[in-house]
């Protein structure tokens, strides 16, 4: 088995039979290990892509397989961030860090007893994201970047094997987004996650995944996917480079392309 | 009332600094009321039965502590149970209501309709179940006081962030855990702060019932007081009335910033 995500022929529709159909004939496959990026127009299905891969919905018709198994519930081994970063106000980030492991079942029944090596830890994951020292520090006293890494460390605090991110920079300037990317960058090179992104940023994408998909207009489908060239580890000067520039040149294209054909 | 405060004494600078004008000036504006008041009441040569002035009021105050006293607890503890079953109940429904959306959407509605009863005309209906006294006052005043709190509450459960539901959800939440550990923190601002519209209500409530429907109670003390044309006594009975109010009413705001501090600095920060 070398996929860890598999999606095959599936379509999604909203609200019963004559609601939307957010997704149709959708199929893709991500490896164990891979860092994928999803590219599309606006509305075309992406965040409903995310939903299934995690099991939140389940598809009318067509599989979704995650590490072998078909899915039909939610699948404890991802962890999800969203451009809102969700930190709960009452707790401290710390506290947020740790909500996961209050809810995953291999992870609760263990939480009060060994609460020191969790919150050790989590610190960690702090420290790796640059927030060291801001644990007990509330969510509101964090700006918005800073909340965002937070929010990462929540997503990673349960070791989970394939990290989804749905446009999770989207709301930050354009420096403090850079600095995450190095983030993310280093997060998987360093814990060997895969990792599913979507955005809107074809930069982005191109600087982080090895592998980008396309999605047409709704209902969403795979259009085509690229495979990223550039050696790791990359550095933020990579995207001066001409192939860099012509490569997301190239998606900017296919993509208005798929918004008038819509 | 402003002439008054326009027109302050001649004080050395150092005690003038000293004072903090913004604790003082509740107070400086409530004996300010009492001046414009009595002033008033003196230019306008106005009879004790039309409007007294507030020596008389305080007059009557003094001169009739005894029933006072003991209405002014009679209507505290008829509006304070009813408050505090409010509470519990508003609580447990607003839970309920808050769990699903089916259940909110289907009992919204009812709930609206119930609301819009004027609780004064349920009075009679609880006479004839409980007989007249303290039963009625309590359960106007926790009818009247704890639709607030449901619809807070209610409204806290059913607002919870989709993605915050998301993220949890994927990892394996129940609904219960998605209650426990955010829907339920997240109503309790909503909760704390309806606690000082619903604890306004029940006086209101409690007051109702006890003129219509009580022997004791300060309304029904300021009824009595009215058929006997003894209105220092009435406005004495609504002075008591609006400083119980505001006690409990200091109480439930103390209580609102104590429980739900985060709230106030996370909504300030953004
Ligand atoms: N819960 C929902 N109910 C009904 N329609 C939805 C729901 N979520 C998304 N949609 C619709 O499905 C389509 C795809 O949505 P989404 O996956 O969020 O797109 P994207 O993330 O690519 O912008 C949109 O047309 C959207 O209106
Ligand atoms: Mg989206």
């Amino acid at each position: 088995m070398s996929h860890l995500v598999s999606i095959d022929n599936v379509d999604m529709r909203y609200g019963g039979a004559s609601g939307t159909l957010a997704v149709s004939g959708l199929t893709m496959r991500v490896d164990k290990g891979e860092f994928a990026a999803v590219v599309g127009p606006s509305g075309c299905g992406k965040s409903t892509l995310m939903k299934l891969v995690t099991g939140l919905h389940i598809p009318q018709t067509g599989v979704v397989v995650v590490a072998g198994q078909q899915v039909t519930k939610p699948v404890s081994i991802v962890g999800m961030a969203f451009q809102n970063p969700t930190m709960l106000p009452w707790r401290t980030t710390l506290e947020n860090i740790l909500l996961p492991l209050e809810i995953v079942e291999k992870h609760r029944h263990r939480l009060r007893a060994n609460k020191k090596e969790y919150v050790e830890k989590a610190e960690r994951l702090l420290e790796i994201v640059g927030l060291k020292g801001f644990g007990s520090k509330f969510p509101w006293q964090l700006s918005g970047g800073m909340q965002q890494r937070a929010n990462l460390c929540r997503a990673l605090i349960h070791e989970p094997e394939l990290l989804m991110l749905d446009e999770p920079f989207g709301a930050l300037d354009a420096f403090t987004r850079e600095e995450l990317w190095c983030v993310i960058r280093d997060l998987h090179a360093a814990q060997g996650v895969t990792i599913i992104l979507v955005t809107h940023d074809l930069r982005e994408a191109v600087f982080l995944a090895d592998k980008i998909f396309v999605m047409s207009a709704r209902p969403g489908r795979i259009l085509k996917e690229h495979r990223v060239p550039f050696e790791r580890p990359r550095d933020l000067e990579v995207m001066y480079q001409a192939a860099f520039n012509d490569m997301v040149h190239e998606l900017h294209g296919e993509i208005a392309k798929a918004r008038v054909a819509a | 009332m402003s002439a008054v405060l326009e027109t302050p004494p001649v004080v050395t600078k150092p005690v003038m600094a000293r004072i903090n004008w913004v604790k003082a000036a509740p107070w400086l504006y409530t004996i300010a009321l009492f001046v414009a008041w009595e002033l008033l009441v003196i230019a306008l040569d106005m009879p004790p039965t039309v409007l007294p002035a507030p020596t008389d009021v305080f007059g009557a105050i003094a001169k009739y502590w005894s029933p006072i006293w003991k209405n002014s607890i009679q209507t505290l503890y008829t509006t304070t149970l009813g408050f505090a079953i409010a509470v519990v109940a508003g609580l447990a429904i607003g839970l309920f209501i808050g769990w699903s959306k089916t259940i909110y959407a289907g009992l919204y509605p009812l709930m609206i309709g119930f609301n819009a009863i004027p609780k004064v005309a349920l009075v009679p209906i609880l006479v004839i179940w409980f007989g007249i006294g303290t039963v009625p006052a309590v359960l106007t005043a926790f009818l009247i006081s704890f639709f607030p709190i449901v619809v807070n509450v209610a409204t806290g459960l059913a607002t919870i962030e989709p993605e915050t539901e998301d993220v949890l959800r994927a990892l394996g939440a129940k609904k219960m855990d998605i209650m426990l550990k955010v829907g339920i923190p997240r109503s309790m601002p909503y909760f704390f702060g309806s606690l000082k519209v619903a604890i306004t209500l029940a006086f209101v409530g409690s007051v109702v019932s006890e003129t219509v429907a009580s022997n004791y109670g300060l309304g029904n003390m300021m009824s009595s007081a009215q058929s006997q044309f003894n209105v220092p006594l009435v406005f004495a009975g609504l002075l008591m009335l609006a400083i119980e109010g505001i006690v409990m009413y200091a109480i439930m705001a103390w209580l609102e910033r104590r429980m739900t501090g985060w709230a106030h600095r996370s909504t300030m920060a953004q």
